[in-house]
């Protein structure tokens, strides 16, 4: 179990890493499903199988494919990709990643030093799960329908296209 | 248990790294989401050391809002891009209208 779930974060570690140095739209998003896909992995070396099914489902599933209906909308071409590479020049992203790798090295330091008792993880299943979304927490889930209603009717309030209102005395000069 | 936050902590920065030096829009939303997912996964390593059903409930919420705040942010890249024809997020700052 805990060589598995090494080799699962190596794998998202560096899916990650791949994705956000990719110039192509596409394959950026490829190394972003076999992130996920490894991320789940953890959740199942981590004792929580019911929340892999539902990052695979939502994640790698729902969210992926929304994104790339919007890229196909986009009509990206070539000329895009060499923008992308010409905006990612190092003298752009040195600066800020050095600082970055400085907080995760903290970050690292503080994880690790505090010794924790180790605890072999033991599985929580989707039973109990859905006992503690509807028990204590249903106000949550309440919150959470009122958040996607509002989510939909926004993307739907934003996504509308602009009509072109033009008279038909325009339209007929126009056409002339 | 460490190893997991670490993970987490590492994904999380990986976003940061990506969402402050890419100037796509799309890919700004990618690290978003990058970075969501990271906070996931520390909600459920803290929740699987009590062994409790807490954190993974946090994580549904966080996969709610992701979904939500997704689709929103689909919507306006599509916005922007039918507006000013490029997906430079430099471009949109100006709000004209």
């Amino acid at each position: 179990m805990e060589l598995t779930f090494y080799i699962a974060a190596a794998v998202a570690i560096l899916a990650t890493i791949m994705v956000i140095t990719r110039y192509n739209m596409v394959h950026a998003l490829l190394y972003l499903v076999v992130s996920f896909l490894a991320v789940s992995v953890v959740f199942f070396t981590l004792g929580a199988p019911f929340m892999a099914a539902l990052e695979i489902i939502i994640y790698a599933g729902a969210i992926v494919v929304l994104i790339i209906f919007v890229i196909m909308m986009l009509h990206l071409n070539e000329e895009a990709e060499r923008q992308e590479a010409a905006w990612l020049k190092p003298s752009v992203w040195v600066g800020p990643a050095l600082l970055c790798l400085v907080l995760l090295a903290e970050l690292a330091y503080i994880v690790l030093a505090v010794g924790t008792p180790a605890v072999a993880p033991q599985a929580v299943d989707a039973r109990q799960v859905g006992l503690a979304l509807f028990g204590p927490y249903v106000l949550g889930v309440e919150l959470s329908g009122m958040l996607l209603m509002a989510g939909i009717v926004g993307a739907y309030h934003l996504g509308r296209q602009q009509k072109k209102v033009v008279h038909r005395f325009l339209e007929r000069s126009a056409a002339a | 248990m460490e190893a997991g936050l670490l993970l987490a902590g590492i994904l999380f920065m990986l976003g940061l790294i990506s969402v402050l030096i890419r100037r796509n829009i799309i890919f700004m939303l990618l690290s978003v989401e990058i970075m969501l997912n990271a906070a996931g996964l520390a909600f459920i390593v803290a929740g699987t050391r009590s062994a409790q059903p807490d954190g993974q409930v946090m994580f549904i919420f966080i996969l709610t809002m992701a979904a939500a705040e997704v689709s929103v942010g689909l919507a306006l890249i599509l916005q922007l891009y039918h507006r000013l024809k490029t997906l430079d997020s430099d471009a949109a700052n100006k709000m004209r209208g």
